[in-house]
């Protein structure tokens, strides 16, 4: 092992877990309200970075592609939100199943639209390059990627805990029906939330492509990862959701590069065993 | 009732039966691929349709029985009897195990670890390549003989398969006819009824996901033969997606139905991507449709739907 | 409740009747070819070229040839090999192709083997490139038209030896068949010229983070020698470039590592790598000049070796047909004919199949370089004939093992 391998490992693993978060929080917090496994989720990941590409070839700038990719998931998540899902309120496996198929949808409308080539999504200049610190670099972008999440996590925070929107979501992830009882407009705050969650993905796939590609196969491969950060740190938690997406980034990096017989088995054992412990993950509630 | 249902069963394989010999070797092997997707259809619904635990990791049982009947075909020459029992074995005892950890959640919280709990197996076959060679698959599975009787041939192995769906079809159909299967259906309806009633709630669970677990692994042994090939994708995520697909499609809670619905699943893959390369998103939009306007399936629109 | 289960038999029983098959029809009616390409799935972007490679010669000879027109069927494997083995049923079972081809993943090669030789039909693997199917378990009825993964890595290991003086290479390649071959090859004939393969690093299939595997490289190495393909490809020589040791540590790898399905999404990260294959987009010969013009007129991009294989797959295919005179439904003369094609002039030079259904062609090392604002794979240096065996002796070779994760074995790891 080089000398800065622990050092550089435990850096992947953190600017991994960050895009993870970025993915996760949305997941977690649609769970939290609606209690909907949202299998087009990796979908509209896909999707943002798609989109992103898309923009950013177009206007060369970054900024733009990013708004763009999250504000068009967002509405696309809300329309489907609002206009399918809703209709299903209650059911729960039935939901589960429309998610699926808007995700072979999505699917093989991106192929339709992108064709399958892969790509990687521009950067701008100042975003690139990296960082020397004693022998080992780290790429600057994947710093970028840890702020970005970090300041997503304060927002987040923020929101749900110093705002009254954010105590109206609160409220509908502890106890929907009180909410709903006490006056808080349930389908309205899950309507938001959904749209929040997807353009949080969108986000996720658009930072994302800049250092792992955009690709047909995406949706469906980080999907299973984003799953297991909300299992693990606990659904409707968004402290949770940090901790999951670190743990999770971490364990799959390490796993990776020491067990790489058992990498996935790492990842995925775990979860299994802190749901038949806690089933509601670590930070979740019931 | 059971008359009737008995002697639908008869007519319908009855029907297949003497369809064999007639029909075309192609339309012969899809029917085949049906029939081993409907024994999965079904494993899913006894714990779906019937206990009401909805399960995303069947694949997992099934590949687990598919790996260890190409691995032994392959490597130590085992014939039909031993790789069929170690297959099914295996997949009983994975059950068995991954039944302790998944019991102990309901509804989305099972969905989700049956996921991770068929992730698991899959990130096993896929990178513990000294054992099951990984992406590249296990290839050259021979198919077996029954005595003198080769079933290389389409027919033979298509009746081969009939005569296990048959089989798996009228043993999971006295299964939930049985007070054991009553048993289940109270428990699909509310749980805390079911313990106020002094029934052993987590046994029945556990039994149910175990017996699910035992036909996840027939069908898995009949796909090895029939392909004579396993590779990671038969254990992946889509794979589970799909058996649920095709229990939602058919009918939860109907037996017949999510046979149905694999038979349906089978031939729309097979027959729209012929015409067309957007038979992924007909497939999509076919399965929202279904949830939409038949959200009891194709045999629960047939019927009514039972409180 | 039994008329509606009658009544779903009786529908059943329509719509399977009218799948009836093909007629085997007589001398004079079409010829029909099945491929196997996956269209939907990860592996989509290959196949739509390997298509559009086999649809650009079907196009230029106007679609027949001795007489009788030519059908293309085409069928999507989804890239995943169960898919492939049932499609192959329809082509070859109801379609009733004459030839089967196609085909990309190494699974789908080996479990197409059992398959070609139980049905007899004539088959060519133009991509799929496992060392064995043509070594230690051939089958009868396929032929080979492409390249095997070590074919062109067993002279590479030798030039990279003498030409670029390295003397410790780290290897990281995906945990499959194709990485082991590509990298077994290599490793055999740089250690046979005094160089030693010092780490053997070996990701899953579908990584597109490479960081944890990147951060492992040993810096006492003098180069890398990577193998992937597609988005891998993409993704990793830029995330090598970024992590700084790209210009400490230069990489040189197999040809699908630069292949032209993802050189032009590269940017100056790919400069200066060498690779090394029997195909380059930018070689100077004129079938290739005049094939790159026309592919580049229907596809909009610069060919892949993926396209390129196809296309002389194709053309290999209608040679074996003119030399039987059309007269295809004679299988076995069909399938002599197809091991008896050796021409000069395909786009990648002259090829001809040896005794156990493989090529035997050129191969051209290659380096990565910007030419008229474009990336290329300039050729630097050629083998010619050049045979899955290299210089060995064919039988002492096969009574090695196989290329695989540990053999050879990593004796200075």
């Amino acid at each position: 092992m080089r000398p800065d391998f622990w050092v550089v490992q435990t850096f992947n693993g953190l600017s991994y877990g960050a895009l993870l978060f970025l993915l996760a929080s949305g997941l977690s917090l649609i769970f939290g309200v609606m209690r909907i496994v949202n299998m087009a989720h990796g979908s509209y990941f896909m999707l943002g970075g798609y989109l992103g590409l898309t923009v950013a070839l177009r206007t060369r700038s970054f900024a733009m592609s990013v708004v763009a990719a999250t504000v068009a998931i967002a509405l696309i998540g809300m329309a489907m939100e609002r206009f399918f899902l809703r209709r299903l309120r209650g059911q729960d496996l039935g939901q589960v199943l429309m998610t699926i198929g808007f995700a072979l949808i999505f699917q093989d409308l991106a192929l339709l639209i992108w064709g399958g080539d892969p790509y990687n999504l521009p950067v701008p200049a100042a975003l690139s390059g990296g960082l020397r610190v004693g022998g080992a670099v780290f790429p600057i972008y994947r710093i970028f990627i840890v702020g970005v999440a970090v300041a997503v996590g304060l927002g987040l925070w923020l929101l749900l805990d110093r705002t009254r929107a954010g105590a109206m979501i609160r409220a509908a992830v502890d106890d929907g029906e009180m909410a709903q009882g006490v006056g808080i407009n349930v389908p309205r705050i899950s309507l938001a939330v959904f749209g929040l969650g997807a353009a949080l993905a969108a986000l996720g796939g658009v930072i994302g492509a800049g250092f792992l590609g955009v690709y047909p196969g995406a949706d469906f491969e980080v999907l299973p990862y984003a799953f297991v950060v909300v299992i693990v740190g606990g659904l409707g938690s968004l402290p949770g959701a940090m901790a999951g997406s670190l743990l999770v980034g971490l364990l799959d990096n390490f796993g990776k590069a020491l067990f790489p017989e058992l990498a996935y088995f790492t990842l995925f054992a775990p979860m299994a065993l802190i749901l038949a412990i806690r089933p509601t993950g670590l930070l979740g509630r019931a | 009732m059971i008359r009737r249902r008995a002697l639908a069963a008869v007519i319908v394989v009855g029907a297949l039966a003497a369809l064999g010999p007639v029909l075309p070797a192609y339309p012969l092997t899809l029917i085949t691929q049906a029939l081993i997707f409907g024994i999965l259809a079904m494993s899913l619904d006894v714990l779906l349709g019937y206990t009401g635990l909805p399960s995303l990791g069947q694949a997992a049982y099934f590949g687990v029985a598919a790996y260890a009947v190409a691995l032994l075909a392959t490597e130590r020459q085992v014939g039909l009897l031993g790789c069929a029992a170690a297959g099914i074995a295996l997949a009983a005892v994975t059950a068995a195990v991954f039944g302790v950890v998944a019991i102990r959640a309901r509804g989305t919280y099972f969905l989700m670890i049956t996921l991770a709990l068929g992730m698991v197996v899959w990130g096993l076959a896929f990178r513990w390549v000294s054992l099951t060679k990984g992406d590249n698959g296990v290839s050259g599975v021979p198919r077996p003989e029954l005595g003198a009787l080769s079933l290389s041939a389409p027919l033979p192995f298509f009746y081969f398969a009939l005569v296990t769906a048959a089989v798996s079809w009228t043993l999971l159909g006295l299964l939930v006819m049985s007070p054991f299967g009553l048993g289940l259906k109270g428990i699909r309806g509310s749980e805390s009824r079911m313990e106020a009633l002094g029934y052993n709630v987590w046994l029945h669970k556990y039994l149910a996901f175990v017996i699910a677990g035992i036909f996840a692994g027939v069908a898995g042994v009949l796909w090895a033969y029939y392909n004579g090939f396993v590779g990671p994708t038969d254990v992946q995520l889509v794979t589970s997606v799909e058996a649920l697909l095709m229990t939602a499609l058919g009918g939860p809670g109907t037996l017949i139905g999510p046979a149905l619905g694999a038979g349906i699943i089978v031939f729309l893959k097979n027959f729209v991507s012929v015409y067309t390369k957007r038979w992924l998103l007909i497939l999509g939009a076919v399965y929202i449709g279904v949830i939409l306007f038949a959200p009891h399936g194709v045999v629960g629109a047939f019927r009514r739907p039972r409180r | 409740m039994i008329a509606r289960v009658v009544r779903l038999i009786a529908m059943a029983v329509f719509a399977l009747a009218g799948i009836a098959p093909g007629s085997a029809h007589a001398q004079s009616g079409p010829i029909k070819i099945g491929l196997l390409v996956p269209l939907t799935g990860a592996a989509s972007a290959l196949g739509k070229d390997m298509l559009a490679g086999t649809e650009l010669y079907l196009d230029e000879i106007n679609r027949q040839v001795a007489g009788r027109k030519i059908e293309l069927i085409v069928e999507d494997t989804e890239g995943v090999t169960a898919t492939a083995l049932t499609k192959a049923r329809k082509l070859v079972d109801q379609d009733r192709v004459a030839i089967l081809t196609g085909g990309l993943l190494a699974s789908t090669g080996y479990a197409l083997h059992p398959f070609a030789d139980a049905a007899k039909i004539p088959t060519t693997y133009p991509v799929m490139s496992s060392d064995d199917l043509t070594q230690r378990k051939p089958a009868k009825w396929v032929v080979r038209t492409g390249w095997n993964s070590s074919q062109s890595m067993q002279p590479f290991g030798e030039w990279v030896a003498k030409n670029l003086k390295y003397k410790k290479v780290a290897t990281v390649g995906f945990d499959y068949a194709f990485g082991w071959e590509t990298v077994g090859g290599f490793q055999r004939t740089f250690e046979e010229q005094g160089g030693q393969v010092i780490q053997k690093i070996w990701t899953p299939l579908n990584t597109t983070d490479f960081s944890p595997f990147i951060a492992q490289i040993k810096p006492d190495a003098d180069a890398v020698f990577a193998v992937f393909f597609g988005r891998g490809s993409l993704q990793f020589v830029k995330q090598y470039a970024e992590s700084g040791l790209k210009a400490k540590i230069p990489l040189i790898g197999n040809g699908t590592l630069t292949d032209e399905s993802v050189l032009p999404q590269m940017g100056d990260e790919a400069l200066g790598v060498h690779t090394a294959l029997h195909y380059s987009a930018a070689l100077d010969n004129p079938a290739n000049k005049k094939y790159a013009k026309a592919f580049e007129a229907k596809a909009g991009k610069i060919p892949s070796y993926y396209a390129e294989t196809c296309y002389t797959n194709m053309r290999w295919i209608v040679e074996a047909i003119k030399a039987i005179n059309g007269k295809v439904e004679d299988r076995e003369a069909f399938l002599a004919a197809l091991k008896k094609v050796e021409l000069k002039d395909f786009p990648r030079g002259p090829v001809v199949i040896d005794k156990w259904g493989n090529p035997v062609q050129n191969i051209y090392v290659r380096k990565v370089e910007r030419v008229g604002g474009q990336l290329q794979n300039s050729v630097i240096f050629t083998y010619p004939a050049v045979s899955q065996f290299w210089k060995y002796n064919p039988d002492e070779f096969l009574k090695l093992p196989l290329y695989t994760r540990d053999y050879p074995p990593c004796k200075h790891c």
